[in-house]
Order: structure tokens, then C-alpha cells, then sequence
């Protein structure tokens, strides 16, 4: 007697717990292990791109918030240095640094959030209130600064809203002295737990000439061992002034590029970010945040290619100019959405608990995937 | 039991000749009530609530605190919502056995509770074949969530159904054999009979009259999570994967009787285990009067239950979640080939010391005593590293 089995077809999400947002999944499976899981994205589609075309240089900045409302400031500074490479503007010196110093705040952040989710998804969920507990304290010191907690709004054509409270510097600095030792608790607590390694390791191999092909970028290609990253490779900003390392998967939990190597790129990402974070704070020199850039703000005739590193990788903000006050067009090119392309490839073979793990371990955010 | 009703006859509490058997009727009735509705539900409660507290004070919550004293209603509030909800049956689904599934689960979680012993007199029925019985019974649960994965007619409650039977099934295995050991010294399956084996001193007690037994009540507290779906075997209702399992299609009291039966289990998963291993209701003769020592032996049971309990909560808090693979290759590569060696080790160790061993308890015990030491060193370690300050309000 042969028993006769069925493929299996499973609909995740979009209401799904752990797609992280509105994500769909159409999973073929066979049992638990998973024939395919294809990815149908565009649940959270508000035609970002489309609405700068309406209101304009300025009023196109809070709007950035939402591309990726996890890490806003990169958006927000995105879209800043395309505007100011369109009308030809310098940022002044301190502004420039209040950039990168809030940058790489919401860049801790919005990794705490990703490990932290990263716990919840294989049913840990102790680590993920630690990790919110952290990051709620990252939350205070920026709405110190800006006045909101998640969509910053922070940033400006040509430099930032505001400048560092009085107080501020000494503030952040003891979160940094706190926050170094709490990420070693935190690795205790469940980078190094046995289960959680079983879970990650050798689940979702990408290797490096894939994640080339398959165009992933940021966390996910460093993963991978390919040394990329636009603060160093293309830099930007006051990059160049700061000291700190780039770290890439090494493989040393299983094979080079799976999920756990990628987790630990983003552990030690928060580790090179408070680097960062205190050479900033303390060579930030004095003067002006903003420069005079007129409100009826016109960029003569163009088009530009901005290159940012947001907490999910190579961000590109595309804009033309047609010589009026609105943009003719832009475009916005997520690391979300690249990712997105590779699961289905990785999840052939996969069990289904294992394609949380991968959608946890690729970090990908509704928002920035459908814009 | 049967002895207390005898003494409260002869002491002339039901009149000079009462009918018998109607008395031990109704004395079986009062107490079996007692028992389900005064102790096994209430605990399921309170147990609902102590988790949420202790796992929030883990993760730097508050946990619920806004109804009754810190919040210690809120198991009594939480119980009115769904018992108010409307009970929703999905139309595709099959609605008999959708509407019977919680109900053998709840079943499975109170007839235990006929064996549990409380304490020299306070058991309901002290069977020849307790543990046995207690095995049996609890296994009941697959039935009842294999019936609710399926009658859902949801494939999400489906893959945790059929996770659910694969690892109850499997689990049972690596349980009944470190059961073993401990038959195999005392020569009894009475709940009752494994207890009086022991004493009430820590040395007496199984878990450490040899490693062997040591290893087989840490298996059996093992197998036990798995079998009662807790972290981190918590496959068949695992919320990021399966949304919830296959509890999924339920709502309001059916919902509800899940999760009394997985809360209430609890308790009955620290019985097994204090009976078995840690001498039960043992407490040092200090009184004549059976009644102070029934209450003492009362209390001193139920404080290793609650240890016990408190110890599954604390697991929950700390580990992540198995894959279903690694669940399997756990149980059938790792502790059914150990509880095999364990029952062999047994047998030779009983073989060669009939008495037991008097020196065996010593060791195991000072072994016990440095696993302890190097956990609360570890634990001082990080906590001078981490910079924290300790904050133990228990009224927040």
C-alpha cells in the first residue's frame, strides 16, 4: 500500500503574526518542509513616490518618514542630500554631524528592533522586551531632539530642523556607556543560547556571488562576507572623519551567509555605531545646522542619484528636476524589496518555521518593500 | 481518603449507624468537587496570572496590575470575557467534533487530579496502578487537540494538530521509561507507595539516590514541557509560525478551556515529578495529631509543586522556541536511548545494592549543591558586569 501524498498550499498573511506588517506569503508545502513560499508584496502601497510629485522639495520630507518608518532618519537625509544635490547646497558643518549623529542612533534602533524581533520569531520573547527596553531609551533621547518618537521629520534641505539640546551631548553619552556593556547582557541572554544557534545556523545560505546577483545590500550582503558599505565604499556625509570597521559574516556558527551570520553583522553593526556615535559627539564642531535655502525652493533642470546607508542597506533616492518647485520624478530603491526577490529561492527545501527565521534574519520592513 | 471518612464515622460525626455506602457516595462526590472546582480550575487561574507576572518581571514588564490587588483578579476578569464572548463555529467546520475537541482536553487535565496525592489521607483514590493511570489519562490531551486541528478545517490548525499528536506521541516514550527507575526500586505503582519509599529529607528522596534516577527525573521534567506544549516545545500552538495553533478557529469559553487545561497541567506535570522523585508530601514527624500533620504534608506538597511550576515559567522565559526536526531527533536520538541505559542502570544498581546505596546520595548531592554554586556565580558575574540595580518590588 502507498499512501499518496498532496502539495499543500498555505496562505500567510497578510494578517500573519510574524510577516512583519502587511506581507503576504503563498506557501506550497509538503507537510512542514516547504516546496516554495512566493512572496505577493504590495499590501502597503501608498504611492510615496508619486506624492512628491505634488507637494514639493520641502513638503515631500515628512512623507520620507513613511518609506521606512523604522529607520526614518535615512530617509530623511535621503531625500535631503537629493534635494541638496539637485539646487547645488551645502550642508553646513554641525548640521552635518547632527545628521550622522541621528542617523546612527535610529541605526541602533532600528537593529535592536530587527534582533529583537528576530527572538520573538523563534518564540523567545524575553530578548525582544529587552531589546525594545533599549531601544525606547534611544526613542527618548531622539524625540528629545526632534519631538517624535518614530517619524522624526528631523531633517531638512539643507541641513537639520534643530539643533542638539543643551544637555543632550552628556546624555547620549552615558546611553553609550550603558548601552556597550547591555549589548554583551544581550548576546549572553540569546546570541550564544544553543537553541537559538540551532535555529539560525545553516538556515537560508546565501552565498556571496548570490546575494550579488540577487542584489542584496546592506546587513544581508555583509552577511554574506562581502565587505560593502556605502560610508566607507562611497562616502558621504562626515563619514570619512570617523574610524570604525565594517563587519561581514564569517560563518562561524555554520556556513557563511546564513541567518545567524547575518544576525550577528547587525550585533556588531550596534557595536560599530556607538563607535561612531562617540567620535561624533565629541569632535562636533560649532556653528549653524542649516543653510539659507529659500522656501519657493527650485532646482535648475536635472537629475541625481543619491546613495545612502540606511540600517537596511544601499538606499537610492532618484530625483528630477524639471526647473520647477515640484520634482518630475523620484524614485526610491529599497534594500527591503531586494531581499524580498531571494526568498523564494531560499525557501525551497525550508521548513515552514525556518521561513520566519528567514524573513527575520533579511530584515525586511512592509513599508520600505511597497513604498 | 477512605481512612479520614472511616475516622469521621467512627467518631460518631454521621449519627450511630449511617448508610455506609451513601456516605462514601457522598463523600466521594464532595470531595471529587472540591477537588475540580475549588482547586484544579482556581489553579489554572491564579496560575494564568503568577505566569504573567513572573515572565514580565523577567523581560522588564509590569505585567497585569489593575484588577484587584496586583492584578490578581485579572484571571477572574480575563475568565468573564470569554465566557461572555460569543462562541464562534467556523461554517466549514465540523461542528461535532469542533464543539467536543476542548472538552476532552479539559478531561485529559482533570482526571488526574483522582490520584494526586495531597497528602497521607487527601487522595481521591489510591489506585495500584496510580502513575500509571496518571500517564494514561494525561495522554488523553493529543485526542482532544489532534480533534480540534482537524475539525477547524483551517491548515494552520491542521499543522498544529498533527504537531501536536507527533509530539505527545513521541514524548510519551522517553516519559513512561523514566517512570521505570523509580518502579523498579520501589516495587509499586501507587502514587502513595512511591512516597512512602521516600523520606522527607532531600537524601532520601530518588532524585538523588542515584544518577540514574537524577538523569531520569531530569528527562521525565523534560518530556513533561513537551507534553504539556510549553516553551520551549510550544510547536503546536507556536504564535509566530502558526498563528495559534490549533486553538486558531477557537473563540470565547472553548478558547478558553485550552488554556486552563495547559495552565492546570502544569500543576499536574510538578505532581508527577514530586511524586516520583521528590518525596511527595514527606514532612518530619513533629506532631501526633493527623490533622496537623495532613495540613503540613498539604503544604510541603504543594510548595515543590509550585517550585516546579515556578521553574517551567522561568524556562519559558529564557529559551526560544525547537524546530519541529530537532524536537524529534531530541526525543528519539537523545533521551529514549538514555532512558533505555537509565532503566538498565537501575536494574544493575538495584541488583547490586537491594538497600540502596548509603554514600550515592551524598555525592549526588554535593554534585547537585555545585551545579547551583556555578549557576548563582554566573548569575553574580553578569550582574556586577551589566551595571544594573536590583529592583525587586513585588507590588507594581
Amino acid at each position: 500500500m502507498s499512501l499518496r501524498t498532496e502539495e499543500m498550499t498555505l496562505n500567510m498573511g497578510p494578517q500573519h503574526p510574524s510577516t512583519h506588517g502587511v506581507l503576504r506569503f503563498v506557501i506550497k508545502a509538503d507537510g512542514e518542509v516547504m516546496r516554495e513560499a512566493i512572496p505577493d508584496v504590495g499590501y502597503l502601497h501608498r504611492s510615496i513616490e508619486k506624492i512628491a510629485e505634488k507637494v514639493g522639495y520641502h513638503g515631500f520630507m515628512p512623507y520620507t518618514d513613511r518609506v521606512d518608518y523604522v529607520c526614518a532618519m535615512f530617509t530623511n537625509q535621503g531625500w535631503g542630500m537629493a534635494s541638496e544635490r539637485l539646487g547645488g547646497i551645502e550642508v553646513p558643518k554641525r548640521g552635518e554631524y547632527c545628521r550622522v549623529i541621528s542617523a546612527e542612533f535610529n541605526r541602533i534602533a532600528s537593529h535592536l528592533l530587527s534582533v529583537g524581533t528576530m527572538g520573538m520569531d523563534i518564540g523567545a520573547m524575553t530578548p525582544f522586551t529587552h531589546a525594545i527596553r533599549e531601544r525606547e531609551m534611544i526613542n527618548d533621547l531622539i524625540e528629545e531632539l526632534c519631538g517624535a518618537r518614530l517619524t522624526f521629520n528631523y531633517m531638512r534641505i539643507g541641513g537639520v530642523a534643530w539643533d542638539l539640546p543643551p544637555g543632550w551631548r552628556e546624555k547620549a553619552l552615558a546611553y553609550l556607556d550603558h548601552f556597550d556593556p547591555i549589548l554583551e547582557e544581550y548576546n549572553s541572554l540569546i546570541s550564544y543560547n544553543k537553541i537559538y544557534i540551532e535555529r539560525l545556523a545553516n538556515v537560508g545560505v546565501i552565498s556571496t556571488a548570490e546575494a550579488i546577483d540577487y542584489n542584496l545590500v546592506g546587513p544581508n550582503l555583509r552577511g554574506s562576507g562581502f565587505k560593502w558599505d556605502i560610508r566607507k565604499d562611497i562616502p558621504y556625509s562626515v563619514y570619512p572623519e570617523f574610524d570604525f570597521d565594517i563587519p561581514i559574516g564569517k560563518g562561524e556558527f555554520g556556513t557563511l551567509g546564513d541567518a545567524m551570520d547575518r544576525y550577528m553583522v547587525r550585533i556588531r553593526e550596534m557595536h560599530e555605531s556607538s563607535k561612531i556615535l562617540r567620535q561624533a559627539l565629541s569632535q562636533i564642531p560649532d556653528g549653524p545646522v542649516l543653510a539659507k535655502v529659500p522656501r519657493n525652493f527650485k532646482p535648475k533642470a536635472g537629475e541625481c542619484q543619491i546613495r545612502v546607508e540606511s540600517a537596511r542597506g544601499d538606499m537610492g533616492w532618484y530625483a528630477v528636476s524639471d526647473g520647477s518647485a515640484y520634482p518630475w520624478r523620484v524614485h526610491v530603491r529599497t534594500g527591503s524589496f531586494a531581499a524580498m526577490g531571494i526568498i523564494n529561492k531560499l525557501s525551497r527545501g525550508l521548513m515552514i518555521a525556518d521561513l520566519v527565521t528567514l524573513i527575520a534574519s533579511l530584515d525586511v520592513i512592509a513599508p520600505e518593500i511597497d513604498r | 481518603m477512605q481512612k479520614l471518612v472511616d475516622s469521621l464515622i467512627a467518631s460518631g460525626a454521621f449519627g450511630a449507624h449511617p448508610p455506609y455506602d451513601i456516605v462514601y457516595a457522598i463523600a466521594i462526590f464532595v470531595f471529587s468537587a472540591i477537588v475540580f472546582l475549588g482547586v484544579a480550575f482556581p489553579f489554572a487561574g491564579i496560575v494564568s496570572w503568577v505566569e504573567r507576572r513572573v515572565w514580565a518581571r523577567m523581560q522588564s514588564r509590569c505585567g497585569p496590575n489593575r484588577v484587584g490587588p496586583n492584578g490578581f483578579l485579572q484571571w477572574l476578569a480575563d475568565g468573564l470575557k470569554h465566557v461572555c464572548k460569543e462562541d464562534l463555529i467556523p461554517a466549514e467546520s465540523d461542528e461535532t467534533l469542533f464543539k467536543m475537541a476542548p472538552y476532552l482536553v479539559i478531561l485529559a487535565f482533570t482526571l488526574p487530579w483522582a490520584v494526586m496525592p495531597f497528602s497521607s489521607s487527601l487522595i481521591l483514590a489510591d489506585l495500584n496502578v496510580g502513575i500509571l493511570y496518571m500517564t494514561a489519562v494525561t495522554a488523553l490531551t493529543v485526542v482532544g487537540v489532534l480533534m480540534a486541528g482537524w475539525a477547524s478545517n483551517d491548515k494552520w490548525s491542521l499543522i498544529g494538530g498533527i504537531r501536536s499528536a507527533a509530539q505527545i506521541v513521541s514524548y510519551e516514550i522517553p516519559a513512561g521509561l523514566s517512570i521505570f527507575p523509580v518502579v523498579l526500586m520501589t516495587g509499586t505503582l501507587s502514587m502513595q507507595g512511591i512516597i512512602k519509599a521516600q523520606g522527607w529529607a532531600p537524601w532520601t528522596w530518588f532524585a538523588f539516590s542515584n544518577p540514574f534516577t537524577f538523569i531520569a527525573a531530569n528527562i521525565l521534567y523534560i518530556s513533561a514541557l513537551a507534553e504539556g506544549n510549553r516553551t520551549p516545545f510550544d510547536l503546536p500552538e507556536a504564535e509566530s509560525e502558526l498563528v495559534a495553533g490549533f486553538a486558531t478557529e477557537y473563540s470565547g469559553m472553548r478558547y478558553l478551556f485550552f488554556f486552563a487545561a495547559e495552565w492546570g497541567n502544569l500543576f499536574i506535570i510538578g505532581a508527577i515529578i514530586t511524586t516520583l522523585f521528590m518525596g511527595g508530601w514527606q514532612v518530619p514527624h513533629v506532631s501526633n495529631s493527623p490533622v496537623v500533620m495532613n495540613v503540613l504534608e498539604l503544604v510541603m506538597f504543594n510548595v515543590k509543586v509550585l517550585f516546579l511550576v515556578f521553574v517551567s515559567m522561568w524556562v519559558r522565559g529564557t529559551l526560544p522556541r525547537v524546530r519541529i526536526d530537532q524536537l524529534m531527533s531530541l526525543c528519539w536520538k537523545y533521551l529514549v536511548p538514555i532512558s533505555f541505559v537509565n532503566m538498565i542502570g537501575t536494574a544493575v544498581w538495584v541488583a547490586i545494592w537491594p538497600e540502596g546505596n548509603s554514600i550515592a546520595p551524598w555525592i549526588m548531592m554535593a554534585l547537585f549543591a555545585a551545579v547551583i554554586v556555578v549557576f548563582l556565580g554566573r548569575v553574580l558575574h553578569y550582574f556586577r558586569r551589566s551595571k544594573m540595580e536590583l529592583y525587586l518590588s513585588p507590588t507594581v
